[in-house]
């Protein structure tokens, strides 16, 4: 078989275009790769991420719940009648102290979760994550003990205006940790059946908004409801 | 036109959003150290209380000392210090909104 000067040249032009295609493939390949870490979102109009600026909508919006129950137990312990069990009765600051502790922790684990995501290193990732739902439970555990306390020592949700107003707003706030703990092994799954990676380090970092939410809440009520003089 | 392409092209997508440094592992210890100290001396002016510190100052160094956690929380460890300002005006509506209504839900009743 014959070939041809023309059908040579053909050839070679055939290669040096398929080299090109590769290089630019290649080059693609590493525009990605930089961008990877923080792109599980799309370009939006704003330049930001929607589900980011949904989350910090939802936070803005929780303050109003949150203050609405503050407000009603600031006004409702000033109503509480002279000889009704009150604040200074149940309350046991030295616990409740060790339980802001543990919830302050736990912020400082989640931040770090956060930072090894980025990092790319999921391990430390999956260690972190796993110390802040387990200190969550251990407050969550704390709260379910002084509630059984307070009750046993006559304090149930309809005893009075303060216990109501007391429950509903620690109450709300409990319910926020154990959605976050639901959340928190929800990510931890996620990750350890390689449904998120790096690329997604997003969805962490929503997720730990909410933890840290519940944090500064809780910050809120130490002070107001356990701290303030009654 | 061109200027649109750029706006929406993903690499720069990301540039505008995610161009912040992060804290270091070490910075957000520091800070959290900080919180502890902070609530510590929450903690203390409760004992204290028992002995000398009238209602009012003891208001007033609470107060304080809960907007401080609060801020060092939202800015270091959920990183508004470093993120876009949308999110921070869109986080400070939130704030301001139930200050003014329930302050004024409050003085109604008069709580003061």
């Amino acid at each position: 078989m014959t070939i041809t000067t023309d059908e040579v040249s053909t050839t070679d032009e055939v290669s040096e275009v398929a080299e090109e295609t590769a290089a630019e493939e290649t080059a693609a390949q590493t525009a990605t790769h930089t961008v990877a870490p923080h792109a599980d979102h799309q370009a939006t109009s704003t330049g930001l991420s929607h589900n980011k600026l949904l989350m910090w909508m939802f936070l803005g919006s929780e303050c109003l719940l949150f203050g609405a129950l503050i407000s009603t137990y600031l006004l409702l312990r000033e109503r509480l009648p002279e000889g009704e069990i009150g604040p200074n009765d149940v309350f046991d600051i030295p616990f409740t102290s060790a339980s802001s502790f543990v919830l302050l922790v736990s912020s400082l684990t989640m931040v770090l979760a956060l930072a090894n995501m980025n990092r790319g290193d999921e391990r430390r990732f999956r260690i972190w994550l796993l110390c802040t739902a387990l200190l969550g439970s251990i407050f969550i555990g704390g709260q379910a003990y002084e509630f059984t306390a307070f009750y046993n020592e006559g304090l149930g949700y309809t005893t009075n205006i303060f216990s109501s107003a007391f429950f509903s707003l620690t109450g709300f706030h409990g319910a926020h940790v154990t959605i976050g703990i639901i959340m928190l092994m929800s990510l931890l799954v996620l990750n350890m059946r390689g449904r998120l990676g790096p690329e997604r380090a997003e969805t962490v970092e929503i997720v730990g908004l909410y933890w840290h939410f519940v944090d500064i809440v809780w910050i809120l009520i130490f002070t107001i409801v356990y701290l303030f003089p009654q | 036109m061109s200027t649109d392409i750029a706006t929406h092209d993903p690499t720069t997508h990301e540039t505008t959003t995610h161009e912040h440094a992060h804290p270091s592992d070490w910075q957000y210890i520091k800070i959290a150290l900080l919180l502890a100290v902070l609530t510590a001396l929450e903690v203390f002016t409760y004992f204290e209380s028992v002995h000398n510190l009238s209602d009012a100052v003891l208001y007033v160094v609470l107060t304080v000392l809960m907007v401080l956690k609060f801020v060092y929380v939202v800015a270091w460890f959920m990183h508004l210090k470093f993120d876009s300002i949308i999110f921070r005006r869109v986080f400070q509506v939130g704030i301001v909104m139930a200050l003014a209504v329930y302050l004024i839900m409050l003085t109604a009743f008069e709580i003061w």
